[in-house]
């Protein structure tokens, strides 16, 4: 495969464009978010500030809103439906996978059944429910709706199918029981399937707006969406710097975490193609 | 999916086990690890769904005394009234704007970074970073860079001589403008599935095409890039299609359904008459349709997935 030079020029240039474009609007927000209001309503293309106003704005929207009590109640919310997602998933899939027993195929079937369902079918009657229990407006209403991943069966299921029996068959004969195994042998190998999933699962649930939206009222336990929400309202749009800035604040975590780990967050998110 | 694989083990160890059971039975133990899942699915999916549906053919107002059974009411009004038609107009236009533009541009992407010696990664995750920024504080990054006055879009539009736009409260304007920043978001999320794609094509075929006499790029692209792609692209079309059906987010933080209904969506019209309105028969009408819309999509992908396992 040789190619000539000139159409390797050509690629480079083209994909730096296509790049800078896509690019464009965290240019535009952080250098927004370090220029003071004067040189922001005074308009025009630039995005780099010519006098530096960053520590303002950003001093100044962490102080006009609790910013990082929102990123901490993201963190809170994802990392509590990750942890019961995991804790009833990875165990159903393991006996589907692993272990006969009556009931074995009317679980798959339920399972691929689930998968068609789409969370926005069940949020009307959950919320009712949620309401009737007097459970909206807690972590609760944020976390319990979506401890049941019927996609992380499904995943952990397909994943499981490939670990051969023999295997877990040896455990067996060393007097090994099935939770032992599960702990001892299981769990390190589906690392690589449960990050992914995990990335998958987080990333989702940090930028969800829908359901945050329906079930939480009190600012303290804003989603950082419904954070970043409350932030606009409350600026009534004259500070658009301190605004850039609350936004790069809710944005930053999981673009840190994505360019730590790259590779990790493409295979998580492209998984939920899977799901559609 | 077949199940057939090792079938011939856990019968022998079957015909072992009354004799001298080493561990619990596989039933029990079985059982014992399905039934927390079972349990939360039938109270978080399985019996809301099915309530979703008995709703639908209610009346039921959230806060009123009495519910009674009102048949296909709900549908009938789904038909007949305008705003729910608006958002299953506007819902279907904007699918497809953005369904063929974000795939064009994520195959072209793609393309280019696949045959790039350089800078592969820092461009893969430049065009992903998008997918990953969340939606609700990008949108408002966007509703910025759209001002009417201060925006950096209008200051362009203005030195190129033409006439600045209200991108978001013009009702002409707002539906493509949303689809533009969903296409943005998305061309990303296409790439690395064409990426994926692109990997099991094998240099050979590449090679003799370009012995057959295909020596240009986009000759090398329409005679083997793209054909052996099909499958891919089938999938990512309905991958899009399902996301952009589901728009909420943008339309929530950045118009609320409007000007005059402009940019009213399915998901938008739920939260609304479900959530803000509590009349539940009519959301849950309006519920299942939009679910049915998806589930026919979901039902060609799984059909496809089964099928994509390539011409290797």
């Amino acid at each position: 495969m040789s190619k000539p030079p000139r159409l390797q020029i050509l690629r480079l240039v083209t994909l730096t464009i296509a790049a800078t474009v896509l690019l464009l609007p965290y240019i535009y927000m952080v250098g927004f978010s370090l220029k003071p209001v004067d040189e922001i309503f005074a308009g025009g293309l630039s995005p780099f500030p010519r006098e530096f106003a960053g520590l303002a704005n950003y001093a100044g929207a962490l102080e006009s809103e609790p910013l990082l009590r929102y990123v901490a109640n993201g963190v809170i919310v994802c990392a509590g439906i990750l942890f019961f997602q995991l804790v009833f998933a990875v165990p159903c899939a393991y006996a589907m996978a692993k272990l006969r027993f009556p009931g074995r195929a009317f679980m798959l079937g339920l399972v691929l059944f689930g998968l068609l369902i789409p969370i926005q079918a069940t949020s009307l009657p959950i919320y009712i429910g949620l309401a009737r229990s007097g459970l909206t407006d807690t972590y609760a209403a944020l976390i319990v709706p979506f401890v049941s991943s019927v996609f992380g069966v499904f995943l952990f299921y397909q994943f499981f199918r490939t670990i051969p029996d023999e295997l877990l068959d040896a455990a067996r004969l060393d007097g090994c029981g099935d939770v032992t195994i599960m702990v001892r042998i299981v769990l390190p190998l589906i690392m690589p399937a449960a990050t992914a999933f995990g990335i998958f699962s987080v990333v989702s649930h940090w930028n969800d707006l829908f359901w945050p939206l329906i079930v939480i009222r009190s600012p303290d336990l804003n989603t950082p969406p419904l954070g970043i929400l409350a932030f606009r309202s409350e600026e009534a749009g004259d500070s658009y710097g301190q605004l850039m800035a609350g936004t790069g604040i809710i944005t930053a975590p999981l673009v840190i975490a994505f360019l730590l780990a790259q590779r990790r967050f493409i295979e998580g998110i492209s998984l939920g193609a899977l799901k559609g | 999916m077949s199940t057939d694989a090792s079938v011939a083990d856990p019968i022998s160890a079957a015909a072992v086990r009354p004799a001298a059971p080493p561990h619990l039975s596989n039933t029990a133990v079985g059982w014992g690890f399905v039934l927390p899942f079972l349990v939360l699915l039938a109270v978080f999916v399985l019996a809301p769904t099915a309530a979703v549906v008995v709703m639908s053919f209610t009346d039921w107002k959230l806060g009123e005394a009495t519910i009674s059974f009102a048949g296909f009411e709900n549908y009938r009004a789904l038909l007949t009234e305008r705003v729910p038609r608006i958002s299953a107009a506007n819902t279907i236009l904007y699918a497809l704007m953005v369904t063929p533009l974000s795939v064009a541009l994520g195959l072209w992407l793609a393309v280019l970074i696949e045959g790039s010696r350089l800078g592969r990664t820092v461009f893969r995750s430049a065009c992903f970073l998008p997918v990953v920024s969340t939606t609700v504080a990008m949108a408002i990054v966007w509703e910025f860079l759209l001002h009417p006055t201060l925006g950096p879009v209008n200051s362009a539009l203005l030195l190129a001589g033409l006439p600045p736009q209200r991108f978001l409260s013009d009702a002409d304007l707002v539906l493509p403008t949303l689809a533009a920043i969903a296409i943005w978001e998305n061309a990303g999320y296409t790439m690395v599935l064409f990426l994926a794609g692109l990997k099991s094509i094998s240099g050979e075929l590449y090679d003799a095409a370009t012995v057959d006499g295909a020596d240009r790029p986009w000759e090398r692209f329409w005679t083997v890039t793209f054909p052996l792609l099909g499958p891919t692209l089938v999938f990512v079309v309905i991958i899009m299609l399902l996301r952009s059906f589901r728009v909420f987010e943008t339309v929530a933080t950045l118009t609320g359904g409007g000007p005059r209904r402009a940019s009213e969506v399915m998901l938008f019209t739920i939260y609304q008459e479900g959530f803000q309105f509590f009349q539940i028969g009519y959301a849950s009408a309006i519920t299942v349709i939009f679910v049915l819309f998806l589930l026919v999509l979901t039902l060609v992908n799984f059909r496809l997935m089964d099928r994509t396992v390539h011409y290797k």
